[in-house]
């Protein structure tokens, strides 16, 4: 599903450059959920966003589904964003003054479904997180974790080969982090392909393998057996 | 355009941010209703000034004679010299397609003029029927002088208001009496008024011929009137009456013997003249306003555009969370145009209505003498609301379009 292979990032900061990936080899199958850990400023965010397509290596090779992802025009990125990657981001990233329905309903805008198709699929989405009775309701009017699951719902609404997580949790507190995740590995269940960024030990337990990433090269790179979330609770 | 799906986007958007929304549209409506108000104003000052001005009849040429100023074919300066009836025929043939009214003007300065035991001095003029509205008098009874008279050469007269005031008491009605005009009977047919004032109405007219019979004036005449036909437009009229008093210049002075350089010797009276400083202050004025309306709408251009930008950078993130799902950067674009666009057509437009309302409702209750009927000419009105519209979309295509160029990624950042 997602094959790299000596991918090199460097930050140009006026006359300095800063190295942050320094050749990362890595590869994900279909299915698989995968945490990439790391401390604060090793490039974790870095490599996600060139995974997601929102930022661009320097050199290196990335195969998305095996479609080479290199030098796209806008327009075809898009096109990929929107049919292949469903991003999950740490302070959720929704719309506000769109009420939970349209938000989820946007990338399905964006894929030029009619309104009425629109709405039927965000709802349904929108119930599969558990939130089909907040549906009219504005961002600021849910809580951390509400949003979060609107987020995912707005991720999985277009449908995407793989969702794209960026510290999910790290805005929420550990209930809530545990209850997002608990549908994020229900979504892996049914054959999801997910990424999730996080430095929290117990969050990456949750996931099925563990990327550790240091210095800018992945310095481990193992399977784990999973913790389901709703152990905990 | 007609993609349903990018106007309900586009209503959901401006339904969910009324107050930005309002400020756009609040900017652009009252720069176009202060733009209609203005051009509808300097509309009503030029009625007002043209409505003045025509109170007289404003394309008359005066002629009249001084000594001449410089020598000519062995004759002194300072020679005396009179105009003469065939002066004014050979006028009035050679140049009948462009004269309106016409009348020589045999003039006796403080003659005296009396009825049974009143008397008084007053100004006889020797003219021709066209002369009445050349002055623009106006019969309060009678009738003033015609051809007629001109060929018998009649003594009858038409007196102004103030001698019938001073000469008739008691209300006696003068039509059919007899005044002396320097001892010399004349019968009254007509009495006038005079637009021109109260001075205009101490005199009394004759048929020139007969006054240059009874006065002892030969075949002179003191001075020449003219009015010329209404031409279609200003230019044109000026340009003929400045044609008319060249041809008749050259006619007389090669006539009466003098010099081509002789500037003196022919006095020209053109009221066109003065029109035309008339007009050109009118079109000062409205050149001011029109100037002021530019200024409005370019005020109104800054402040779309700058609403533009403002929008934009506000819209940052959201744009960065659009591509991060997948909108492409020419929705992006066409997403911002488009409410701008319709935001801007939609308050133009109000604003629009709103000053031709206005100018509809007070606009005839003004009426002073230099402000009359203020009107807009809705063309113009609706060119400048689409000048503003295609201006501000292309003060927003920049910052739109260079939003939709930002990486996503940078633009999720920002905060
Ligand atoms: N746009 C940027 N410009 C310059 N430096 C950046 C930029 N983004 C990230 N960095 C730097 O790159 C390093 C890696 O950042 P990031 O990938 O966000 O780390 P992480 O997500 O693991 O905390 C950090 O030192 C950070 O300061
Ligand atoms: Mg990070």
């Amino acid at each position: 599903m997602i094959e790299i292979k000596d991918l090199h990032k460097s930050y140009q900061m006026g006359s300095n450059s800063l190295h942050v990936l320094k050749g990362i080899n890595f590869s994900v199958k279909e299915g698989e959920l995968v945490a990439i850990m790391g401390s604060s400023g090793s490039g974790k965010s870095t490599l996600l966003n060139i995974l997601g397509m929102l930022d661009e290596a320097d050199s290196g090779s990335y195969f998305l589904d095996n479609l080479p992802i290199k030098n796209l025009n806008e327009k075809i990125a898009a096109r990929y964003r929107n049919k292949f990657l469903g991003f999950i981001f740490q302070s959720f990233n929704l719309i506000n003054y769109k009420n939970a329905l349209d938000n989820v309903a946007m990338p399905l805008y964006y894929q030029g479904i009619k309104r009425k198709e629109r709405t039927d699929k965000a709802l349904h989405y929108l119930e599969k997180v558990g939130l089909a009775d907040w549906a009219t309701h504005l961002p600021n009017e849910l809580s951390g974790g509400q949003k979060q699951r609107v987020a995912i719902a707005r991720a999985l609404a277009s449908e995407p080969k793989v969702l794209l997580a960026d510290e999910p949790t790290g805005a929420l507190d550990t209930k809530t982090s545990y209850e997002v995740l608990e549908l994020i590995q229900g979504i892996n269940d049914e054959g999801k392909t997910i990424l999730i960024v996080t430095h929290e030990e117990d969050i990456a337990h949750m996931t099925k393998r563990i990327v550790n990433l240091k210095d800018g090269i992945i310095i481990n790179d193992g399977t784990v057996k999973q913790v389901r979330a709703n152990s905990y609770v | 355009m007609f993609n349903i799906e990018r106007w309900q986007e586009i209503f959901d958007t401006i339904r969910k941010n009324k107050l930005r929304t309002f400020l756009t549209g609040l900017s652009v409506a009252s720069g176009i209703f202060i733009l209609v108000i203005l051009l509808g104003v300097g509309q009503g000052m030029q009625n007002g000034i043209s409505q003045e001005f025509e109170g007289d009849a404003s394309n008359s040429i005066w002629v009249w004679t001084r000594p001449t100023s410089v020598e000519y074919k062995g004759l002194n300066p300072g020679r005396f010299f009179s105009m003469t009836n065939e002066d004014f025929d050979f006028i009035h043939k050679t140049n009948e397609e462009v004269i309106e009214y016409e009348s020589s003007r045999v003039r006796i300065w403080g003659a005296v003029i009396s009825y049974k035991k009143e008397s008084g001095n007053y100004r006889i003029e020797g003219i021709h029927p066209g002369f009445q509205f050349i002055e623009n008098q106006s019969m309060v009874s009678g009738r003033f002088i015609n051809q007629q008279d001109i060929n018998e050469k009649n003594k009858i007269v038409a007196i102004g208001n103030k001698v019938k005031e001073a000469l008739f008491k008691n209300d006696e009605d003068p039509l059919g009496k007899y005044i002396r005009l320097n001892d010399i009977p004349f019968k009254v047919v007509g009495v006038y008024t005079d637009k021109g004032g109260e001075r205009e109405e101490e005199q009394v007219s004759v048929p020139s011929t007969t006054a240059q019979q009874v006065f002892n004036r030969g075949q002179t005449i003191s001075n020449l009137s003219y009015t010329l036909k209404p031409e279609k437009d200003f230019e044109t009229a000026v340009a003929k009456s400045e044609e008319f008093v060249a041809t008749i210049t050259s006619y007389l002075k090669n006539k009466h013997i003098i010099a081509p350089t002789d500037e003196r010797a022919i006095g020209i009276g053109n009221s066109l003249e003065q029109a035309k400083r008339f007009y050109n202050l009118i079109f000062m004025i409205k050149a001011f306003f029109w100037w002021v309306g530019v200024c409005t709408i370019i005020a109104g251009v800054v402040g779309v555009s700058n609403i533009m930008l403002i929008i934009v950078k506000e819209r940052t993130k959201e744009i960065g969370i659009r591509k991060a799902i997948g909108a492409l950067p020419s929705s992006i674009i066409g997403m911002i145009l488009h409410e701008a666009i319709f935001v801007t057509a939609i308050a133009g437009f109000t604003g629009l209505i709103f000053g031709l309302i206005l100018l509809e409702v007070v606009g005839p209750m003004i009426e002073t003498d230099f402000i009359s009927s203020p009107s807009v000419n809705f063309n113009v009105a609706i060119t400048t609301v689409f000048i503003l519209i295609i201006a501000g979309a292309i003060a927003g295509f920049f910052p739109a379009w260079r939003a939709a160029k930002i990486k996503p990624i940078v633009a999720l950042r920002d905060e």
